[in-house]
């Protein structure tokens, strides 16, 4: 039972981790974010809707991609250029992608909202490592190789390398740097002569190519197509799991598999019975997320500490 | 009065600030949502006349018009309290929810009272639970600095879920696989506006229009009443404007991060007022449908005064009735289109809110100046 | 409009001004900060910009830096025109900047702090290892030592400062702009400061040093230009001026260096503390061990370096911060922990920071009018808030302190710094307490409201009040006290009648010399 739940494990907390990465660009540079779940629905709905007309899955990433970015930048022009409430438009975001995609859904694909069941080769497809099929049934190594790590799309992998590489462009790279220190202190940036709107808005560029992917991920990878507010929280959950992981990489990554795995979990013990604890209500465990994070924001468990200028638009008089 | 603006508005006469930012700022939203029906293939201005039309065109649409206004008055005021306290409270979805759940305690267990106690005993169930559920939020702001932006979201989820186990474990009918409750007795339920004016001799069209709607309206004035003419409200307004010149009057912001969020809980809960005394009869899942998230919207665009949240609900009351109507006659459109302009009215009418400030301030200014 | 003093004499010298700045305009609305200033600074010298608190001084430096863009106006740099629309325009053409508030990033290493902005590539790993380098070089050649690998945030100010001076040398600056470096520095820190800037300049640096502490320019610079009310108003030598001179050409006349007052005729102690501790919410000691009285009808001066336990002090006595240990009598009775009833019992607070606490911005100038006694039977009918009540009182006060515009209801913000000042001067001195706490009563007020601001706390120690005035002003401390107590590292190092109060013998006891020594100092 172990090996099946890793790998649903796996597979829920893709979409997390994509988002909490998202979120990670944009918080570090001190924008708060909390519409991951607006990009994320809208790309989803993008690349589904592309993918379906063009019967390409890489054409349907490039709009998804794109649609988020797109969101982003709206993001950007409110918070950066017009240094505008950054919770009230991450909130109208998504506010807008949950409406445009039901509105835009129907009236293109008159099928309730869903976009058309996409065949397979629109799709990413999992990608079967050499010898799995003949290692699954061995136990231990052998399921290990064959049903955890292959098997998988293309974009599971994509995301599970994607964490080290941020955490290589956070630490290693001048942009990496410049971007913690516009959350931090923006006034150093400036002082610095580098403009601290331009640094801000590339992140907002990098959130948006992330949520892009994750918004793919549901609709191209996870299902065959787009369903109503298909996304149902995950962006909130991947924003629990960013400030879980204290705003880090690796951190925000493991909390992302924590969450998957208490998702995974909330689908197995759907009505059956823990000897000795009765039945788990099933919603106890799928708000663990939220509570777990609440207790953490709380400092009843160490302590998360926000990049220092988040949230606060940086003026610079003229 | 002064009559010059500071902030980012600094310099444009209040008046200006005050109706024409807001209009500005709300057209633009209209004129986004038009480019949406375009790109749907509709005719905007055939949409703008069946949503006024199905608004305000009938009698019985005024009535449904008010019916939606009187929840977004409810949950509009709660952010706005909020707001004077300089508090962000996105968790009105979860605290009217539970709000609802107060009523219908009251109104399931408590239906041996006639009809004049237990209004006023769900009445302060709405306000009791909805106040709770703000509370926990409101407490970790004050005593332990958590961003109450960030909690208020986690418990809006949390919500859902303690709703959800409760429906479907506790408190289903029973027999039933439905997630509801059994229905309320009749003496539970708020008289609809047309039964009650009926009783005076004044005739109107029936409609879920109920007793609520005065009450919202009762509550717009006790929030005006409350924030500028007590001294309870000044405190508040005190505490969001300065923490730190509030400590030095010998207010605790803490203190009023607390009342605020619980005056703004239950106004939150008494949407469910409305909402399931008025015409649900019982407790159902997700009865709050987004209300409270809208509330944002509203009391962004009633600039946090309880006369501008009042008008902002009743055009986003006919938003929904009209949307209603629109998505009747032209089935292409759904009545998610209303939360398009909803997201749009609080992207430009909050986020982008001082985006028209500098073409305004070189119309106006340039006028007065030379 | 005729200028005052057109500073054309800039042919000084051989070669081209390090800096020039020509006929340098910039407003901000209805502000003119800098009114059609020139400057020429010299290469190889320390140049000192003196002026009162909003003179204009740091408006100007940030359009020669890029913060800001000027209006009108022509920057050279060694004789060369440069448009500066940014900070990365200043840097290039070799100008540094240390600001008033340090522009560090706490979170990052010093080395990390040094290279933002020319990390030398892409990838942070080669920078880093040069940054380390050139920072030991830069530590031998000007005796500028920091750790390069300890968090910015951990140092002390003072090295902090030495950071931001390694951060603009290290982008190779050879003009090195320094905004009030002394404001939160201990005198043998300033000290440290001077030495460096003096090596700096004796290798070919330029240093452009503004402060409005005339002492500091006397002991470091080689030149002075004096700004006064947005404009340049002189440019003296070091060497061939005096601080009554600068003094003078800084607020436009004579000073009134002691402010009128009768003798002290102290009556029976209306404040009492007693061995007063207090801890800031981290733990760390602020206030230690202090004891003193007021009396009636006298002012107590508390003066010290910024960041010496004065401001705890203060608040603490107002009920604002929590007492660690000792006690604190009002009128002879001890004061608990219970801070709302202090104003009822006839203790006023005029806080330092006005904008930050002793006013509401956003709220209208008669809700602001009675912030702290709003829950004051007069303002209140049935219950609820009687603003017709609260706009005569308003008025009444507006008037009685000259409060312009006398609007009571135009919002708070809106009022210059002086009105500003008058307001909260008038809400707590009209209530008729026994005792006036006063913090910094005259920063950033302009010169008429200061002497008007005098004057009433001249006149309320004359009716018999009991006033504690905690200043960084030493002029102001000795011109209004009738005792001066110094405070150093949160005990007092020192108490001085004003008849003996020398600058000299404050200043010994500021830097934390013992109580005997300053003493003797001072004999």
């Amino acid at each position: 039972m172990a090996v099946p739940v890793l790998d649903s494990t796996l597979r829920l907390s893709v979409p997390l981790i994509l988002a909490a990465l998202a979120g990670l660009f944009s918080e570090r540079s001190g924008i708060i974010d909390i519409g991951l779940e607006g990009k994320m629905l809208g790309a989803a709905f993008a690349a589904a809707a592309t993918a379906a007309l063009t019967g390409s899955p890489w054409a349907g990433l490039a709009a998804g991609v794109g649609v988020s970015v797109l969101l982003a930048m709206v993001h950007g022009y409110a918070c950066i250029t017009h240094r505008g409430n950054q919770v009230v438009s991450g909130l109208a975001l998504n506010i807008l992608a949950s409406g445009l995609t039901a509105v835009l859904g129907v009236a293109w694909f008159a099928q309730g909202g869903r976009t058309p069941q996409l065949p397979g080769e629109a799709r990413f497809l999992l990608l079967e490592w050499p010898g799995a099929a003949a290692l699954r049934d061995m136990p231990g190594l052998g399921a290990v190789y064959g049903e955890l790590l292959s098997g998988h799309n293309l974009l599971v992998y994509l995301a599970f390398l994607a964490v080290p590489a941020v955490g290589w462009v956070l630490y290693r790279t001048r942009f990496g740097l410049r971007l913690r220190a516009a959350g931090e202190n923006p006034h150093s940036v400036d002082a610095a002569g580098v403009p601290v709107p331009g640094l801000r808005y590339r992140a907002l560029v990098c959130t948006g190519v992330l949520c892009g992917v994750a918004g793919t991920y549901l609709s191209l990878a996870q299902s065959a197509g787009f369903i109503n507010d298909m996304t149902a929280g995950k962006g909130y959950i991947a924003l629990a799991a960013l400030i879980f992981g204290k705003w880090r990489p690796v951190p925000a990554m493991l909390a992302c598999l924590l969450f998957g795995l208490l998702d995974a979990v909330a689908i197995r013990l759907q009505g059956t019975d823990i000897p000795g604890v009765g039945e788990v209500p099933v919603q106890l465990v799928q708000a663990l997320p939220y509570i777990l994070t609440v207790v953490l924001l709380a400092g009843f468990i160490g302590r998360a500490v926000p990049p220092r200028a988040l949230g606060v638009p940086y003026v610079k008089e003229r | 009065m002064s009559a010059v603006a500071t902030g980012p508005a600094a310099g444009l006469p209040r008046w200006a600030v005050l109706a024409l930012l807001p209009g500005l700022n709300l057209l633009a939203a209209f004129a986004v949502s038009g480019l949406v029906v375009v790109l749907i293939g509709e005719n905007p201005w055939q949409v703008v006349r069946i949503l006024v039309w199905g608004a305000f065109g009938f009698e019985e649409a005024i009535g449904y018009t008010l019916f939606y206004a009187t929840n977004f008055i409810f949950t509009g005021l709660a952010v706005a309290v909020a707001f004077h306290c300089g508090l962000f409270n996105i968790g009105g979805e979860g605290q009217a929810y539970v709000g609802g759940l107060g009523v219908a305690l009251v109104c399931l267990h408590l239906d041996f009272l006639p009809f004049a106690l237990i209004v006023p005993a769900a009445v302060a169930g709405a306000a009791l639970f909805g106040a709770a559920w703000a509370f926990v939020p409101a407490w970790l702001q004050a005593r332990r600095g958590s961003h109450i932006v960030i909690t208020t979201i986690m418990f809006n989820f949390i919500a859902a879920s303690v709703m959800v186990y409760l429906l479907v474990n506790v408190m289903a009918r029973p027999g039933s696989m439905e997630p509801e409750t059994r229905g309320f007795a009749p003496h539970a339920y708020l008289p609809p506006m047309h039964e009650a004016l009926g009783a005076v001799g004044i005739e109107i069209a029936a409609s879920p229009l109920n007793l609520s709607f005065p009450w919202a309206l009762l509550c717009a004035a006790g929030v005006w009443l409350f924030l500028w003419h007590t001294r309870a409200g000044y405190r508040l307004r005190a505490a969001g404007a300065s923490p730190a010149a509030a400590l030095y009057g010998g207010i605790s912001p803490p203190r009023q991060v607390l009342v605020a969020m619980l005056v703004s809980g239950a106004l939150a809960g008494f949407m469910s007022l409305n909402e399931l005394m008025g015409v649900q009869h019982r407790l159902v899942l997700e009865f709050t449908a987004g209300y409270g998230f809208a509330g944002i919207a509203v009391a962004l665009m009633g600039r946090g005064h309880p006369a501008g949240v009042v008008l902002a609900s009743v055009l986003f009351g006919a938003l929904y009735q009209g949307g209603a109507e629109l998505a009747f006659e032209v089935p292409r459109i759904t009545r998610d289109m209303v939360v398009v302009i909803q997201g749009l009215v609080i992207l430009f009418a909050g986020a982008l809110e001082f985006m028209f400030v500098p073409a305004l301030r070189a119309a106006l200014l340039r006028r007065v100046g030379g | 409009m005729p200028f005052p003093e057109e500073p054309r004499n800039t042919a000084e010298g051989a070669g081209a001004p390090a800096v020039e700045l020509r006929r340098i305009d910039k407003r901000f609305g209805a502000v003119h900060a800098n009114r059609d200033v020139s400057l020429a600074v010299a290469p190889g010298t320390i140049h000192g910009i003196v002026g009162e608190n909003g003179a204009g001084k740091t408006t100007l430096m940030n359009v020669l830096y890029g913060f800001y863009r000027a209006d009108r106006g022509e920057i050279r740099v060694a004789g060369r025109a440069v448009a500066i629309g940014g900070s990365q325009d200043a840097i290039a053409a070799g100008i540094g900047m240390v600001h008033q508030h340090f522009m560090l990033v706490d979170t990052f290493t010093v080395a990390e702090n040094v290279i933002l902005g020319v990390e030398g590539g892409a990838l942070l790993a080669s920078g880093t290892e040069r940054a380390r380098r050139e920072l030991a070089r830069l530590a031998r050649e000007y005796a500028l030592e920091v750790p390069p690998d300890a968090l910015a945030g951990d140092l002390p100010v003072g090295l902090q400062q030495r950071v931001e001076i390694l951060k603009a040398l290290y982008r190779g600056a050879g003009v090195l702009i320094l905004d009030e470096p002394t404001g939160a520095l201990t005198p043998p820190e300033a000290g440290h400061l001077f030495r460096i800037l003096r090596r700096l300049g004796a290798q070919g640096k330029t240093v452009i040093l503004i402060t409005h502490k005339l002492r500091e320019i006397m002991a470091v610079t080689d030149r002075v230009s004096v700004m006064r009310q947005g404009r340049m108003v002189a440019h003296r030598d070091t060497a061939g001026t005096t601080i009554p001179e600068l003094a003078e050409l800084m607020v436009g006349r004579r000073v009134l260096l002691r402010v009128e007052k009768g003798p002290a005729r102290p009556g029976r102690e209306l404040l009492a503390v007693e061995r007063l501790s207090v801890h800031d919410p981290r733990g760390a000691p602020r206030v230690r061990d202090v004891s003193f009285t007021v009396r009636a009808g006298e002012i107590v001066g508390i003066a010290g370096v910024a960041g010496n336990g004065q401001s705890e002090l203060l608040e603490a006595l107002a009920g604002l911060r929590p007492v660690s240990g000792g006690r604190i009598l009002l009128a002879g009775e001890p004061v608990g922990s219970g801070r709302p009833g202090l104003r009822r019992r006839g203790l006023a607070h005029v806080p330092e920071d006005r904008r930050r606490m002793g006013l509401v911005m956003p709220f209208e100038a008669r809700e602001s009018a009675i912030l702290g006694y709003h829950d004051d039977s007069r303002y209140r009918r049935a219950g609820l808030l009687d603003w017709a009540a609260v706009s005569r009182d308003t008025a009444g006060k507006m008037s009685a302190f000259d409060v312009r515009p006398a609007e009571p209801r135009r919002i708070t913000a809106a009022f210059s710094g002086g009105n500003q000042q008058k307001l909260v001067l008038a809400r707590e001195i009209e209530r008729d307490p026994l005792v006036l706490l006063v913090g910094q009563p005259t920063r950033g007020v302009d010169v008429g409201a200061i002497e008007f601001i005098h004057r009433r706390l001249v006149a309320m120690r004359a009716a018999g009040k009991a006033i504690l005035l905690v200043s960084a002003e030493l002029d102001e401390i000795m011109g209004l006290s009738d005792r001066i107590l110094v405070m150093y590292g949160g005990s007092i190092a020192g108490e001085l009648p004003a008849g003996r109060a020398t600058e000299q013998a404050l200043g010994l006891l500021m830097a934390g010399a013992g109580t005997r020594r300053a003493a003797r100092g001072a004999r």
